[in-house]
């Protein structure tokens, strides 16, 4: 996915570098003091609930709103107080955006008209990004004659003509339906590819994100939570909400007894013996933690496994969720505890699979297969 | 709808009562109207429908052909500077924020509710020489002068000996300004209505592309803005093209409008026949301004 060892992609500064940005609107902070840089030929997503700020720092990527506080340089410069038409950056907006009142060919072309392209080149190129997005042949078409999704592929054609420095999609596959929506995916990821420009997406799909991105920025309540490639943020989260917002995940509240040499013990309350895990960052002993597992990174067995050094809990499933390749087991260890969820690859038809409601079971779960977290 | 339509007797009941006022009291005073455009003077106050164009011939006059050119400039300066001024109002009162909107649109309505009459009045006393817009005046070139003797220039008398009122009323001028201050409200509400619905996000997207704000304005707002455009200049330029009192109370002698020489017909000249002939010719003017702009939307793919 990476087009790290592409000819075409120069290696230098970070193409994006915002540094204390900040956006108050009256009393309330949109958007808090964020640092972020974004390298060339990335495909970075802002990844977070509605709400989390992560619209209006695109925004303030665009030009369209400014900042209060903090700065944003593009490609080395200070762009923080420049407005959007004078930005080396393109937008393509949730709601497309689309001028109704012009044929694709002229809103693909709209932006070269405004640079004073010549007439020739401007039908050019707009054809070569028409083609690019696969709507080739669909100049002379009016928007109202197009389906959401080739809309939405106008707006990228529009927005690509320019060949900006940085490419701005604010929840770009939200309005699509869900088939579509997996195809524009990989489709996004090879066009991104193609044409060699950083990609920067707002997105509250966190599989979108996994998926598409190269990085992910997930924000919350106008902060970054943390910033790292899919896996590392799905398997090392930096926070409970991080855990909790991409995918699914177990909670499960301790007091840490010891922590040295890599290696952590908690005394969780439901849970009899002392729950080990293993881990570099060591949260401070006597202190509340969490640890953080995974549904499918919990083994669920009849018996009690017999290899050593496993984490231990029995319980009793409560409830199952079946979503065809995998089911779910909510099972219950203790009265006040919540359910933990342990997902099960279906290898074997429904009606034939090993646990049913109020079967004893037992979970086991290894000391590096999740995080503690402190925060 | 449907059901509606099954219940005709329902229908006919309702649909009866309007029907009959329509008829009784619009169309058949316009067909008494129409009948003696074609009917001749019998002493002082009879006439005769006896079928003659003479009326018409006569209005086609170039004395009366030229009030009709001076009634079309009128209603057509008053349109585009109705246009020109009640554009950024609409503007303005979308971009507000939304709790000011409703506030705003009553400031805009709010000269409908004091009478017609008295609204001219009331810009008689504005514009006349001893009237509220040259005591404005007055009093800047007062500020003025003290500021030059400040300077020390007071003994040039650059500002003239002394300060000249204007000539604003009873002229063409304080007409189109009349006939502006009436009918900008039917400019920009239909103005607003259209720019209301317009997506936020195209602008942004023209900025986003590059356009400067007059770009964007000039190739986004206005063309997509095209059809309260057109609706506010009809509701302007028909209003103003029949208007009397408006150049009766404040032009002078030479900016009489097409409305004032029909009045006259009726009243002092007591030529009901003229008036009449007159009166359709205005109408067909009318109808001759809709049709052309039925010819230009459909040349634009029809709004």
């Amino acid at each position: 996915m990476n087009t790290s060892g592409d000819a075409a992609t120069t290696r230098g500064a970070p193409i994006i570098e915002i540094s204390g940005l900040c956006k108050r609107f009256g009393d309330f902070a949109a958007v808090d003091k964020v640092d972020l840089t974004v390298e060339r030929g990335e495909f970075f997503a802002l990844l977070g609930p509605s709400g989390c700020g992560k619209t209006t720092l695109l925004r303030m990527l665009a030009g369209l709103d400014l900042p209060t506080e903090g700065t944003i340089r593009i490609d080395g410069q200070d762009m923080s107080l420049v407005p959007a038409n004078r930005r080396p950056v393109n937008m393509v907006f949730q709601s497309y955006a689309v001028f109704p009142h012009m044929t694709v060919l002229d809103n693909v072309g709209y932006g070269l008209r405004i640079d004073g392209v010549a007439k020739d080149e401007i039908r050019r190129r707009a054809e070569e990004a028409l083609d690019l997005v696969k709507l080739g042949g669909f100049g002379n078409r009016r928007p109202d004659q197009l389906s959401g999704g080739q809309r939405q592929r106008v707006a990228l054609a529009r927005a690509l003509v320019k060949r900006p420095k940085v490419l701005l999609l604010d929840e770009p596959l939200s309005a699509l339906d869900a088939k579509l929506r997996e195809a524009m995916r990989l489709e996004m990821v090879n066009l991104q590819e193609t044409v060699g420009i950083t990609f920067i997406i707002v997105t509250h799909d966190q599989s979108e994100a996994l998926s598409m991105a190269t990085r992910i920025a997930v924000m919350d309540a106008g902060v970054v939570q943390q910033i790292a490639p899919p896996a590392e943020l799905y398997e090392f989260p930096a926070s409970r909400f991080v855990a909790d917002f991409i995918g699914s995940v177990n909670m499960i509240e301790g007091r840490v007894e010891a922590a040295a040499n890599g290696r952590i013990r908690l005394a969780c309350p439901g849970i009899a013996a002392p729950v080990e895990m293993e881990q570099d960052r060591l949260p401070a002993v006597g202190s509340t933690a969490w640890v953080a597992l995974r549904p499918e990174k919990i083994d669920i067995t009849k018996e009690v496994p017999p290899e050593p050094g496993l984490n231990r809990v029995s319980g009793v499933v409560e409830e199952i969720t079946y979503l065809g390749e995998t089911s779910v087991y909510h099972v219950r260890v203790a009265p006040d505890l919540p359910l933990i969820k342990v997902s099960s690859a279906n290898l074997d038809r429904v009606t034939r699979r090993a646990f049913t409601w109020e079967d004893p079971v037992h979970l086991s779960w290894t000391s590096s297969c999740g995080v503690v977290l402190d925060r | 709808m449907e059901d509606w339509r099954r219940g005709r007797s329902a229908f006919w009941l309702i649909g009866l009562g309007p029907t009959f006022w329509l008829l009784l009291f619009f169309l058949v005073p316009l067909a008494i109207v129409w009948l003696y455009s074609f009917a001749e003077l019998r002493g002082l106050v009879d006439m005769e429908v006896t079928g003659t164009l003479d009326n018409y011939a006569r209005a086609l006059d170039p004395l009366y052909l030229e009030v009709f050119g001076k009634s079309l400039a009128f209603a057509g300066i008053t349109t585009a500077i109705s246009l020109v001024v009640g554009f950024p109002v609409a503007l303005a009162i979308v971009f507000a924020p939304p709790r000011w909107r409703p506030v705003l649109l009553l400031l805009v309505i709010l000269p409908f509710w004091t009478n017609l009459l008295i609204r001219t009045y009331a810009l008689i006393a504005v514009l006349r020489v001893r009237g509220f817009a040259n005591f404005t005046l007055e009093w800047i070139w007062e500020q003025s002068n003290t500021l030059l003797s400040l300077l020390g220039l007071g003994s040039y008398q650059l500002l003239g000996e002394r300060f000249e009122p204007l000539e604003l009323l009873y002229n063409n001028t304080a007409v189109v300004i009349g006939l502006v201050y009436v009918h900008l409200p039917f400019m920009v509400l239909p103005l607003y209505a259209a720019l209301e619905k317009l997506d936020r996000s195209l602008i942004e997207a023209a900025l986003d592309l590059g356009a400067s704000q007059w770009r964007a304005f000039m190739t986004v707002v206005v063309p997509l803005s095209m059809p309260g455009i057109i609706s506010g200049a009809i509701l302007v330029f028909i209003p103003a093209l029949g208007s009397f009192l408006t150049p009766d109370l404040l032009g002078g002698t030479d900016s009489q409008m097409i409305a004032n020489v029909i009045e006259r017909q009726f009243k002092s000249a007591n030529d009901w026949p003229f008036g009449a002939a007159l009166s359709f010719l205005l109408m067909y003017l009318t109808f001759a301004a809709l049709a052309l702009r039925a010819v230009l939307a459909r040349g634009r793919g029809g709004i």
